[in-house]
């Protein structure tokens, strides 16, 4: 429907270039940081400045020679994972519950369900804060998984639920027609068909943890400081080019959840044209 | 399976069905339960508890319980009697033998600046020379703020269980001797102040975003799905890049040595470096590159919905390009312009780590202040009191957002 965009008189054309050249600008500043940020990581100075002086891999030697910043991202990655392990469990099983509950609380269990991603993460941090200090859950690692586990929930839902939404419930009543008990009908097959979009819920479960600092100044102690609090103090302090090399680490992660995301939703949409 | 069929044989099928969809919804139900027990554990009680900080005053009943009784009675009018300076000595010397005092005199000194000094002198005094006479005429004569109706006052005004200190604070204002609602001194009253900072920052990056996130949306919505799938690589990429990085990467950028004022002064364009972080423009400049993606999302969703007919149909009714863009495409629009306003702005004022390190003193929005007398001058009641306006004012505009949303269904720039 949207191929069908032919501009045909004069002014027509103006505004779509318009909308192009403008368009682009907006391209540009969306990945101006990506792309200031990334030479800078190769650069052999100290100086934090254009042209190169000249190009050296002295940044990423010093970040994986650091123990404290290899130590961070060993936080990031326990506390990550964790925390995707335990909301995909919580938020699949409540994802399912919910596919099946009618009930006219189901809104407002859903906006509970739902509002760690809108509550502004430093009340929730503040809140977490009060209560977990007396219970020693403070300078620990559970206390920073359960409340990342919390803030991760809703993204695991909202994915899981969409997945289900595609899901053609008559699979599971032939299963159990057929005789399959439900845990037999779930693991052969509801797992199989939804498999991808667990994975994606679980992706975006970790890279909500992975990126999260708020809690983490309140709550951890100086033995769980995670890859972005390091970064915050390095920032906060002074900009060393470490911090560039890291930013680019980081950042190569970010694609390849982004293009793990993309390719699970591609064999989605397949699976789900299959299925139809 | 069977059992149960031949079993259940004399009842009616129609409630034998009933009786199968309840067992369903309550099955339903238990699946939901462990995730609602767990938010209720690392979510709803912290929510809650941060919330009664805000009103919960403990401090003086715990510390000095026979006061607050012995000053029950007294309605506020002249000195209290003797009973009640009798009840504050005992009191005090237990507190100060136990190490308590302090935290009474923290509290009092938010409602009376400089009752620390007069409590924890009085104190200690009061250690020393264990006086003959009246405990009012000791306790004035060691203090002579205790022959003031203002120092009873605000023991009374802090003697709990509840107070609206906090939340009275937050809104700069305050109670006087006389438990009327008047405003807080200027020295205090800074919060409002905060409060409008925060809405304007918020205001402010939400129209960049609408400005910035509308073309591309536009151009997003009317290319072929191919070119539009690849071009939206540049919206997710940043989208999904962490924050931190872009935060800092915008420091590299915008820093008095940074990319822009290189350039800028390399081409003769300026002489002196500008100014354009640890300030307001840095805030925007960085806020809205962090939040255009919630605005451009939910956009693309609706745009991508709207059928080129109605454009072609103004056009051959003879509408000039600009009034059919105005009358007709706009309109359709609105539902995913609302949704984009409303998640930007809700995430905007709640931000605290992008303002934090791009921004001046002066740019410090409500969170900071939030996180600020949590951490570094542990005065829990007013941040807890900040975060509860802070929350409510989130929760409306949340509650706008779903029935918006629902009403269309769109994912509204969740991501996915």
């Amino acid at each position: 429907m949207s191929a069908a965009h032919s501009p045909r008189t004069a002014s027509q054309r103006i505004a779509w270039i318009t909308t192009i050249v403008s368009a682009t600008l907006v391209f540009i500043f969306l990945m101006a940081p990506i792309l200031a940020i990334v030479p800078l990581s190769f650069s052999s100075s100290t100086y934090l400045t254009y042209p190169l002086p000249g190009f050296s891999l002295r940044w990423y030697i010093d970040f994986l020679s650091s123990a404290r910043w290899m130590s961070s991202l060993k936080n990031s990655v326990i506390i990550g994972v964790s925390s995707a392990c335990l909301s995909m469990v919580l938020g699949t099983i409540a994802s399912l519950g919910l596919a099946q509950w009618k009930s006219k609380w189901k809104p407002l269990v859903l906006a509970l369900v739902l509002s760690p991603m809108v509550v502004p993460v430093v009340i929730t941090a503040v809140g977490v804060y009060f209560f977990f200090a007396p219970l020693g859950l403070t300078g620990n690692y559970l206390g920073l998984i359960l409340v990342h586990t919390a803030l991760a929930t809703p993204f695991v839902v909202i994915t899981v639920s969409a997945t289900l939404q595609g899901f053609d419930m008559t699979l599971a009543r032939a299963a159990a027609s057929l005789g399959a008990p439900p845990l037999l009908t779930f693991r052969k097959v509801i797992l199989p068909l939804i498999l991808p979009g667990l994975a994606s819920g679980a992706l975006f479960a970790f890279a909500t943890s992975f990126d999260e600092v708020v809690t983490v100044l309140f709550l951890a102690g100086p033995e769980q400081r995670t890859l972005p609090r390091e970064m915050f103090s390095g920032i906060r302090e002074n900009i060393s080019p470490t911090i560039t090399a890291v930013a680019v680490v980081l950042t190569v992660i970010s694609v390849c959840l982004l293009s793990t995301l993309e390719f699970l939703r591609r064999r989605n949409e397949r699976l789900k044209g299959n299925v139809e | 399976m069977t059992a149960a069929f031949v079993a259940g044989a004399d009842v009616p099928l129609k409630r034998r069905l009933k009786r199968s969809e309840r067992a369903r919804q309550l099955r339903a139900l238990g699946l939901v339960m462990p995730l609602l027990a767990f938010l209720l554990f690392t979510f709803v009680i912290p929510l809650a508890g941060m919330i009664w900080k805000s009103v919960d005053d403990w401090e003086v009943p715990q510390v000095l319980p026979h006061t607050v009784a012995a000053l029950e009675h007294w309605n506020g009018q002249g000195l209290p009697d003797e009973a009640a300076y009798a009840a504050l000595a005992a009191d005090m010397r237990a507190a100060r033998d136990a190490g308590t005092l302090p935290v009474a005199a923290k509290r009092l000194n938010y409602v009376v600046n400089g009752f620390r000094t007069t409590l924890l002198s009085t104190a200690r005094k009061l250690k020393e020379q264990p006086a003959p006479g009246t405990a009012k005429e000791t306790l004035i004569g060691l203090t002579p703020a205790w022959g003031e109706r203002e120092s009873w006052t605000a023991i009374k005004s802090a003697s709990g269980p509840v107070t609206s200190y906090y939340l009275l604070a937050a809104v700069d204002l305050t109670r006087n001797a006389d438990g009327a609602i008047v405003s807080a001194p200027e020295d205090q009253a800074i919060y409002r102040d905060v409060f409008i900072r925060t809405f304007t920052i918020g205001i402010g990056v939400t129209v960049l975003c609408l400005v910035l996130g509308f073309p591309v949306a536009y151009l997003l919505a009317n290319l072929p799905t191919g070119r539009s799938n690849l071009l939206m690589i540049f919206v997710l990429l940043p989208f999904w890049t962490s924050l931190l990085v872009r935060t800092c990467a915008w420091i590299v950028i915008l820093q008095s040595e940074g990319i822009v004022n290189g350039s800028l002064q390399w081409l003769g364009v300026i002489d002196e470096p500008l100014r354009l972080i640890y300030n307001r423009f840095g805030v925007y400049m960085a806020m809205t590159h962090v939040l255009l993606p919630f605005m451009i999302l939910p956009l693309y969703s609706v745009m991508r919905s709207i059928s080129p007919a109605y454009m072609r149909a103004a056009a051959s009714l003879g509408a000039p390009p600009t009034t059919a863009f105005w009358r007709i495409y706009l309109p359709q629009t609105i539902p995913g312009i609302g949704a984009g306003c409303l998640l930007v702005f809700i995430l905007a004022i709640g931000y605290y780590i992008t303002p934090a390190l791009v921004g001046g003193a002066a740019d410090q929005m409500i969170s900071a202040f939030i996180a600020f007398y949590t951490t570094e001058t542990v005065n829990w009641g007013l941040a807890s009191a900040l975060g509860a306006v802070l929350l409510l004012s989130t929760l409306v505009l949340a509650t706008v957002y779903g029935k918006l949303a629902l009403g269309r269904q769109t994912t509204g720039g969740l991501k996915n």
